[in-house]
C-alpha cells in the first residue's frame, strides 16, 4: 500500500522536522540572554584573605647606640600578626623594619631648636611613601622634645621617639627588643588599629563583639562613596536686624579646599552653599537667668534638625550623600543663645552634630553693635572661626579617627591642609580595606542572586563591569600585600565602582509574571493541536508495526 | 568622739569618690541610650496600590500615615511617596483639593504641602521592586530614589487590595510575597536598611509577610489569611468610604505620639483589636534582632537624630583669600535685557482675516447626503443611475 507508506513516511518526517529543527529552534529564541561570567574567580573572592603591609624605617640619630652596636646596620626585621575575623575573613598584618643609622643631612635637621622646625626640615630631605611610618630615634637627652614628651608626631609621616635607656653593654638584639616595645606604640598611633581595620569590614562580618567606641565611630563616619556633597548654609531668621555677610567663597578656598584636595584620592567632592532667611529652629531655647542668655539643653538638640531639614535643598542630579554644616545667627530678641552639653556647662565651639548628617554650629553677634545701632545691623561673620568649627566637624563626619594617643605622645596640629598626612594614611588603610569587603560582598552576592534566578537577563555590560570589578578587586588585594596603599586605594575604588554598578543596573530587574506553572499556560494551547496528530499517527504506525510482526508470525508458524 | 568623727570622715570620702564614678555611668548609659537603636535616619515609602474613585480609602490611609510621619518628623527628601490615582482632583470630588479621614470633614490630610513622588499610572509593581532595590535608570531624580545606608530605619506601607499571597497593583498585575522577601532580601544583601517595619493593609494581609527571611524585619497587617480587612465609615457627602478600620485606629493612635513619646512596638501590636476592627491584625517580630518592647515608635515613623557635642575645633589662623576674580569679564558689554511682547495687541488688532482652506465636509453631512442617496435609489431603482452619471 503505497498510500499507507506515504502516509506513515510523511507523519515520521513531521516527527522528525518538528524534533531535529523545531525544538531547538524554540528553545534558543526563548532563553534569556545570559553572558558569561566569571562564576569561579567569584567565589574565590567570597573567602577573603587580607595583607596589610606597612613599612617602618627605625633612624637612630648620632649619640643613641654605640659604634659597637651599629655595627650591624642597616638591618631589617619582619614581624606578622594573623587575625581570623570569621570563617571568610582573615587578616593578616605585616610590619617590615628597617634599622639604619642616620645621614648627616638628616643630623643637621635634627639639630634644630624645635621639634616642629626639625620636622619640617626633615621632610624637606625626602618624601617617604603612602602608608609607611619613619621614627627618629634621638638620644634620652636631648634637648628636642620637652621634659615629659616621649614622642612627638609630626605633620608628615615622622615621628621623633626619644630613645629608651640603654646600656652600653647590650648587643644589638637586645637594644632592638627594648626599642620595639616603643615603635610598636608609635606604629598603632601612625598606622592602623586592629579595631580600625574589623569596623572597616563591618559589611562582610556581622559585627557582635565590638566596643562602643568603635561602634560610635563607625555609625559617625559617613560611609565610602565615590563622591560628597557637602553644603554651607547660613540661616538667618532675623533678617529685619541682620544683615549678614559671609565670604563663603573665599573661606572656602583658604579652609575646606585644601583639605578637600588632599582627600582627593578617595572620593570626589562639590561644595555649595546657600543662604536662608526665617528659618528658625524648632525648638525654643530657654532663658536663663545666671548667665542671662538663651540656652539650648543637650536634649533638645535632637529635635532642632528635621524642622530645617525640609527647608534645605539638595542637588537632584546626583544620589551622592550630602554633609550639611549649618551657621545659625540668633535672631535679636534671643541673643545671646548657648548650646549647654549634659552637665549643663557651656561648649566652647557652641555647635554640635549630627552622625552622617552634618553639623550646626550657633553664632551669636549681640556683642557687635549696641542697642542704638540701626536696623539692620550690617554684620561681618569672621568665617576664621566659623570654618575652624565647620573644619572639624567634616573630619569627623568623614571618619577621620579621634586618635587617643598614649601619655607622652605630643601630635602636631595639622595646620592649614587640615589633616596630617598619617591622619590620611589612616583614612586610606581604612578605606582601601572597607571598599575591598564591599565589593567583594557585592560581587558575591550578585553572582549569587543571577545564579539563583534563572530568568534574570544578564547583558554584555553587566558581564564587563563585573569582570573588571573581579580584576580590580584582585589586583587591589596584591597592592595591600606589597604595602603599595595609594595603588590599592585606587583599584579599590575602581572595583567598588564597577560592582555598584554592576549590580544596580536598571536591567537586572528578573522577568516578571512568569512563573512556571504561567509558561505552561501560554505554551500548551499553541503546541498541543499541533502535537496531537503527530503523537497519534506516531502511535498508529508502532501499533501497525506491532500487527505486522504478529501475523507475520502466526503466517510463519 | 575620735571614732565618730573617723566614720564620718570616711563615709563623706567615700561619697566624693563614688560622685564622679556614678556620674560616668549616667553619661555612659546616656551615650549608651544614644546609640542603642543603631540608626542614624529614617526613610518611609509608602504605597497606594488602588486606582477608581471608589478606592478613595486606600489613598486616604496612605495620606495619613504620610502626615504622621511627616508629623513625627522625617523630611519629603526621606519619603517615597507612591498614589495610584488621584483623588483630591478627581472629577467625581465634591470638595476639590481635599481628602478627608474622619467622616463630616473633619481632617484633611491631603493638606497644601503634599511631595507626592509616583504619581497614577507610574506606580507599577516594576517600579516599587525598583525603588525598593535601587535599579533605578540614572536619569531617575533624587525625590524618587530611595537613598538609604546600612544605618537606616525604613517604614514600608502598603494598602490596597490583596489575597492570600498577593497584593493587586492599578487593577491590572499584582505582586506576590515572594517577589516582595526577595527584594527585601536584595536590600539586606546590599545593607539598604538596618531595620525594617513592615504595614500592609489589605484583606488577608499577613499572607504577605509570611515568606520574609532577611533579618531585621518586623512586619505588621490587619488581617490574617482568610480574613477580609474592612473599611470604616462612609461619608454621605463625599458618597465613598473613606478609610479602612485598622488605618483609622493606626492614625488615632499615632496622633497621640509626638517626637519626644516613649511609645514602643507592643503598643502598636494592640492598635485596633477584633473588638474595633472587626478581623484580627498580626503581627511578626521572630526576624527582628531586639525586642519589641525596647524599640520606640519614633524609631520608624519619627526621625529622632542622634547627636554630639563638638568638642574639638581646629585653630585657623591664616588669612581668608579671596577667590580669584574672573578677569575681562567686566570689559564685555552687557546688553539690556528685555523681555518678548507677552501680548501683542497691536498685531491682533489690526490682523487681516485668515483665509480659511477649504475642508470635506463634516461627518454629519456627509452622514445626511448618504442617506438621501440611499432612499432614493432604494425608491427608484437601480436601473436609474445611468440617467445620473
Amino acid at each position: 500500500m503505497p498510500e499507507k507508506q506515504r502516509g506513515r513516511y510523511a507523519a515520521l518526517a513531521i516527527a522528525a522536522v518538528v524534533i531535529v529543527v523545531g525544538i531547538p529552534l524554540w528553545w534558543k529564541t526563548t532563553e534569556t540572554y545570559r553572558a558569561w561570567l566569571p562564576f569561579s574567580e567569584i567565589s574565590e573572592l567570597d573567602s577573603l584573605q587580607l595583607q596589610l603591609s606597612v613599612d617602618i624605617e627605625v633612624v637612630f640619630s648620632r649619640g643613641t647606640l654605640t659604634p659597637e652596636q651599629q655595627k650591624k646596620f642597616p638591618l631589617s626585621h619582619v614581624n606578622e600578626k594573623e587575625h581570623q575575623v570569621d570563617a571568610k575573613t582573615g587578616l593578616r598584618y605585616k610590619y617590615e623594619t628597617r634599622y639604619r643609622t642616620a645621614t648627616i643631612m638628616e643630623e643637621d635637621a635634627l639639630n634644630q631648636p624645635t621639634a616642629a622646625e626639625a620636622d619640617l626640615s626633615l621632610h624637606m630631605l625626602s618624601e617617604s611613601s603612602c602608608g609607611s611610618v619613619v621614627v627618629y630615634v634621638i638620644p634620652e637627652s636631648s634637648t628636642l622634645l620637652p621634659e615629659d614628651v616621649k614622642v612627638y608626631v609630626g605633620q608628615r609621616r615622622t615621628a621623633l621617639l626619644r630613645s629608651p635607656p640603654f646600656k652600653t653593654s647590650w648587643n644589638l638584639k637586645e637594644v632592638l627588643s627594648n626599642l620595639d616595645v616603643e615603635v610598636e606604640q608609635v606604629v598603632s598611633t601612625m598606622s592602623f588599629g586592629h579595631q580600625d581595620i574589623v569596623a572597616a569590614l563591618s559589611n562582610r562580618v556581622r559585627m557582635t563583639k565590638v566596643t562602643k567606641e568603635s561602634m560610635a565611630d563607625s555609625m559617625r563616619a559617613i560611609k565610602s562613596s565615590p563622591g560628597y556633597e557637602i553644603t554651607f548654609s547660613l540661616l538667618n531668621p532675623d533678617p529685619k536686624s541682620h544683615s549678614l555677610h559671609w565670604d563663603i567663597e573665599g573661606a572656602v578656598q583658604s579652609y575646606i579646599q585644601p583639605l578637600l584636595n588632599k582627600l582627593a584620592p578617595i572620593a570626589n567632592f562639590s561644595v555649595d552653599s546657600q543662604i536662608l532667611y526665617y528659618a528658625v529652629l524648632g525648638v525654643n531655647p530657654r532663658f536663663d537667668n545666671s548667665v542671662s542668655a538663651y540656652t539650648l539643653s543637650a536634649d533638645s538638640l535632637s529635635h532642632v534638625i528635621n524642622p530645617v531639614e525640609a527647608r534645605l535643598g539638595s542637588n537632584a542630579a546626583s544620589s551622592n550623600p550630602v554633609l550639611n554644616f549649618l551657621l545659625y545667627v540668633p535672631d535679636a530678641h534671643h541673643s545671646p543663645l548657648f548650646i549647654r552639653d549634659h552637665s549643663k556647662r557651656k561648649v566652647p565651639s557652641n555647635a554640635f552634630h549630627s552622625p552622617r548628617w552634618g553639623g550646626i554650629m550657633v553664632y551669636n553677634v549681640n556683642e557687635m553693635y549696641g542697642p542704638e545701632a540701626e536696623r539692620p545691623v550690617d554684620i561681618n561673620i569672621n568665617m576664621a572661626k566659623v570654618m575652624g568649627v565647620f573644619l572639624a566637624q567634616l573630619r569627623l563626619m568623614l571618619g577621620v579617627q579621634h586618635t587617643h594617643p598614649p601619655t607622652g605622645f605630643v601630635l602636631q596640629s595639622p595646620g592649614s591642609a587640615g589633616l596630617a598626612d598619617w591622619e590620611l594614611d589612616r583614612l586610606l588603610w581604612s578605606r582601601s580595606v572597607e571598599n575591598i569587603a564591599t565589593a567583594s560582598t557585592t560581587i558575591t552576592s550578585l553572582a549569587q542572586l543571577l545564579d539563583q534566578i534563572g530568568n534574570i537577563v544578564i547583558n554584555d555590560n553587566i558581564a564587563q563591569q563585573v569582570s573588571s570589578a573581579v580584576t580590580s578587586l584582585q589586583s587591589a588585594v596584591a597592592e595591600l600585600e606589597a604595602g603599595n596603599l595609594a595603588f590599592a586605594l585606587q583599584y579599590s575604588r575602581e572595583a567598588i565602582l564597577a560592582s555598584e554598578r554592576a549590580f544596580f543596573d536598571p536591567s537586572l530587574l528578573h522577568l516578571l509574571y512568569f512563573p512556571d506553572d504561567q509558561k505552561f499556560a501560554i505554551y500548551i494551547p499553541l503546541f498541543l493541536p499541533m502535537c496531537v496528530p503527530i503523537v497519534l499517527s506516531l502511535l498508529k504506525i508502532v501499533s501497525e508495526a506491532k500487527k505486522r510482526r504478529a501475523d507475520k508470525q502466526a503466517k510463519s508458524d | 568622739m575620735n571614732y565618730c568623727n573617723l566614720i564620718t570622715i570616711f563615709a563623706f570620702i567615700n561619697l566624693l569618690v563614688s560622685i564622679p564614678h556614678g556620674y560616668s555611668n549616667y553619661v555612659e548609659t546616656k551615650a549608651g541610650q544614644f546609640f542603642s537603636s543603631g540608626h542614624t535616619n529614617n526613610w518611609a515609602v509608602l504605597v497606594c496600590t488602588s486606582r477608581f474613585w471608589f478606592n478613595y480609602r486606600h489613598v486616604a490611609n496612605t495620606l495619613s500615615v504620610y502626615r504622621s510621619v511627616k508629623r513625627l518628623g522625617i523630611p519629603d527628601s526621606h519619603i517615597v511617596l507612591m498614589l495610584a490615582d488621584d483623588m483630591a482632583c478627581n472629577y467625581r470630588n465634591p470638595k476639590p483639593a481635599t481628602v478627608f479621614s474622619h467622616k463630616n470633614m473633619e481632617l484633611n490630610v491631603y493638606g497644601d504641602d503634599v511631595e507626592v513622588d509616583y504619581r497614577g499610572y507610574e506606580v507599577t509593581v516594576e517600579n516599587f521592586l525598583r525603588v525598593l532595590t535601587g535599579r533605578l535608570p540614572p536619569s531617575t531624580p533624587r525625590s524618587k530614589r530611595l537613598l538609604s545606608d546600612d544605618r537606616s530605619n525604613i517604614l514600608i506601607y502598603l494598602t490596597g487590595h490583596g489575597g492570600n499571597g498577593f497584593l493587586k497593583f492599578q487593577d491590572s498585575e499584582e505582586i506576590s510575597n515572594m517577589e516582595l522577601a526577595d527584594a527585601f532580601e536584595q536590600m539586606w544583601q546590599k545593607r539598604r536598611y538596618n531595620e525594617l517595619l513592615f504595614i500592609i493593609d489589605t484583606c488577608q494581609g499577613a499572607s504577605m509577610y509570611e515568606r520574609f527571611y532577611s533579618p531585621n524585619l518586623m512586619a505588621l497587617a490587619s488581617s490574617q489569611v482568610g480574613e477580609d480587612s474592612l473599611s470604616h465609615q462612609p461619608d454621605l457627602g463625599i458618597g465613598v468610604h473613606l478609610m479602612d478600620k485598622y488605618t483609622f485606629y493606626l492614625l488615632e493612635f499615632l496622633e497621640e505620639v509626638h517626637p519626644a513619646s516613649q511609645a514602643n512596638m507592643n503598643d502598636l501590636f494592640k492598635v485596633c483589636p477584633q473588638s474595633q476592627c472587626v478581623s484580627t491584625p498580626g503581627h511578626r517580630t521572630d526576624l527582628f534582632q531586639r525586642d519589641p518592647g525596647s524599640v520606640l515608635i519614633t524609631d520608624f515613623f519619627g526621625s529622632v537624630r542622634k547627636v554630639e557635642i563638638t568638642k574639638d575645633t581646629i585653630n585657623l589662623t591664616s588669612p581668608v583669600e579671596p577667590p580669584i576674580k574672573r578677569s575681562g569679564s567686566s570689559d564685555i558689554q552687557i546688553e539690556s535685557l528685555t523681555y518678548v511682547d507677552q501680548l501683542p495687541v497691536a498685531e491682533i488688532i489690526h490682523q487681516k482675516p485668515k483665509q480659511k482652506d477649504w475642508h470635506p465636509p463634516d461627518g454629519f453631512i456627509l452622514g445626511l447626503w448618504t442617506l438621501i442617496l440611499l432612499v432614493f435609489f432604494q425608491t427608484y431603482g437601480i436601473k436609474h443611475l445611468k440617467h445620473i452619471f
